[in-house]
C-alpha cells in the first residue's frame, strides 16, 4: 500500500501547490473578471487535493488528516512535479504553466476514470470535468496572447521556453509510475504523453507559438527534489498551521 | 500599473442572462466585461454560476441591446393604466375547468 499511498501524493500535490500559486493572483489579476476566473481554478484545485490527501492519509494508516498532511510536511515529502511550483511571473507565464499542467491532468484524468482502484477512477471522474474547463480557460487565453500583440505573443513564446523543460519530468517514467501502470491503477505515461502533446500542438498551432524542443531534464520533484521555490510556497501555506497548531476555520 | 477596472474597462459590455434549471427561461442577472463572446460566457460561467444558479447562460453586448427610453414612458406604459379589462380577471371560469 505504501506504493499507492506515494503515487496518491504525487497526484494531490500538484493539485495542491498548482492551486496555491494560483490563489497568488486573487486581488491582483489584470480583471476582475480574471481573479474570480483564477481564483475558481483554483479551488478546484486544492477541493482535488483535498480529496487526494484524504486517501492518502488512509492509505497510510497512521490517522493523519488532509490538513495534516497538506500543512505539517516537510519540503522533501512534497512530490509534485516541480512545473507546479513554478513561480507565476506575468499573466502570460501562469497561462501557460497552465495549459501545460491542464493538458496534463485532463489527459491522465480520462484514462483514470478507468483504475483498478475505485477511489481513484470516482475521483477521475469527478475531477476530469473541472479540468476541462481549466484546459477552455487557460488554452483559449494562450491562443488570445499568442495570436494577440506583438509584445503578449513574445512574452507568451518566452515563457512558453522557460517552462517547457519542466514538461520532460511529468512523462519521466520511473519505477512507481510503471508500477502503478502494471496494476491499472494509472495509465502508461507514455499514452498521456501522446495524447498530452498531440492536444498541445494543437493549442500552440492556434497560438503561433512554436514548440521548444524536449531536453533531458534533471528534476525529481516527484521524488521529493525540488526547486527552491517550493520553500517559499510553504512557508506562506504552512505559516498558519505551524504558528497555530490545529487552527480550524 | 493595471488596475482590475482599468483593464477590464478598454474590453465590451456584454449582458448575461441565466436559465436556473429546464423548462424556464433566460432571466437577466447582471453585466460583465470581456473581449469577446466566448470569453464572456467563461466570465459568466465563473461570476454568475458558481453556486450553481443555472444550467445555461445567454450573453448579448450591452450596445446591442436597444432600450425605451425613459422619457417616453408616459406615452408608451400610461395608456395601459386604466384598461384593466385587458386582465383576465374579467372571464368566469367554468366550474368544470379545475386546474386552470
Amino acid at each position: 500500500m505504501n506504493e499507492l499511498f506515494r503515487y496518491v501524493l504525487r497526484l494531490g500535490d500538484l493539485s495542491l501547490i498548482l492551486g496555491q500559486r494560483l490563489g497568488e493572483w486573487v486581488g491582483h489579476a489584470p480583471a476582475l473578471e480574471e481573479d474570480l476566473g483564477l481564483a475558481n481554478i483554483a479551488l478546484d484545485l486544492v477541493g482535488q487535493a483535498r480529496l487526494l490527501l484524504t486517501y492518502a492519509g488512509e492509505l497510510e494508516g497512521r490517522g493523519r488528516s488532509e490538513d495534516d498532511i497538506a500543512f505539517l510536511r516537510e519540503h522533501g515529502e512534497y512530490l509534485n512535479a516541480i512545473l507546479a511550483e513554478q513561480p507565476n511571473g506575468d499573466f502570460g507565464q501562469s497561462i501557460v504553466r497552465q495549459v501545460l499542467i491542464d493538458a496534463f491532468q485532463l489527459e491522465l484524468y480520462e484514462r483514470m476514470t478507468s483504475s483498478t482502484d475505485e477511489r481513484l477512477a470516482a475521483f477521475a471522474a469527478k475531477s476530469v470535468k473541472e479540468v476541462r474547463y481549466h484546459l477552455r480557460y487557460s488554452g483559449g487565453w494562450l491562443v488570445r496572447l499568442g495570436d494577440g500583440t506583438e509584445e503578449s505573443h513574445a512574452r507568451v513564446q518566452s515563457a512558453l521556453d522557460r517552462l517547457w523543460p519542466y514538461t520532460v519530468e511529468l512523462f519521466a517514467e520511473d519505477d512507481l509510475d510503471r508500477l502503478m501502470a502494471d496494476r491499472g491503477v494509472a495509465p502508461r505515461l507514455s499514452e498521456v504523453q501522446a495524447a498530452w502533446s498531440a492536444r498541445i500542438d494543437e493549442i500552440l498551432t492556434a497560438a503561433t507559438l512554436s514548440r521548444p524542443k524536449d531536453r533531458p531534464h534533471s528534476w525529481h520533484g516527484k521524488r521529493g527534489q525540488h526547486s527552491e521555490h517550493l520553500g517559499y510556497i510553504l512557508a506562506e501555506m504552512q505559516h498558519l498551521q505551524r504558528a497555530y497548531p490545529g487552527a480550524r476555520w | 500599473m493595471n488596475t482590475p477596472t482599468e483593464v477590464s474597462r478598454q474590453w465590451p459590455l456584454y449582458e448575461v442572462f441565466v436559465r436556473a434549471r429546464g423548462g424556464l427561461d433566460h432571466k437577466h442577472v447582471g453585466s460583465l466585461h470581456a473581449a469577446d463572446a466566448t470569453m464572456a460566457i467563461d466570465h459568466a460561467r465563473d461570476l454568475y454560476t458558481r453556486r450553481q444558479e443555472g444550467v445555461s447562460i445567454w450573453v448579448v453586448p450591452s450596445k446591442d441591446i436597444t432600450a425605451s427610453d425613459p422619457a417616453e414612458s408616459d406615452s408608451l406604459f400610461e395608456p395601459a393604466r386604466d384598461k384593466i379589462y385587458r386582465h383576465p380577471t374579467f372571464y368566469e371560469i367554468p366550474d368544470e375547468v379545475k386546474t386552470l
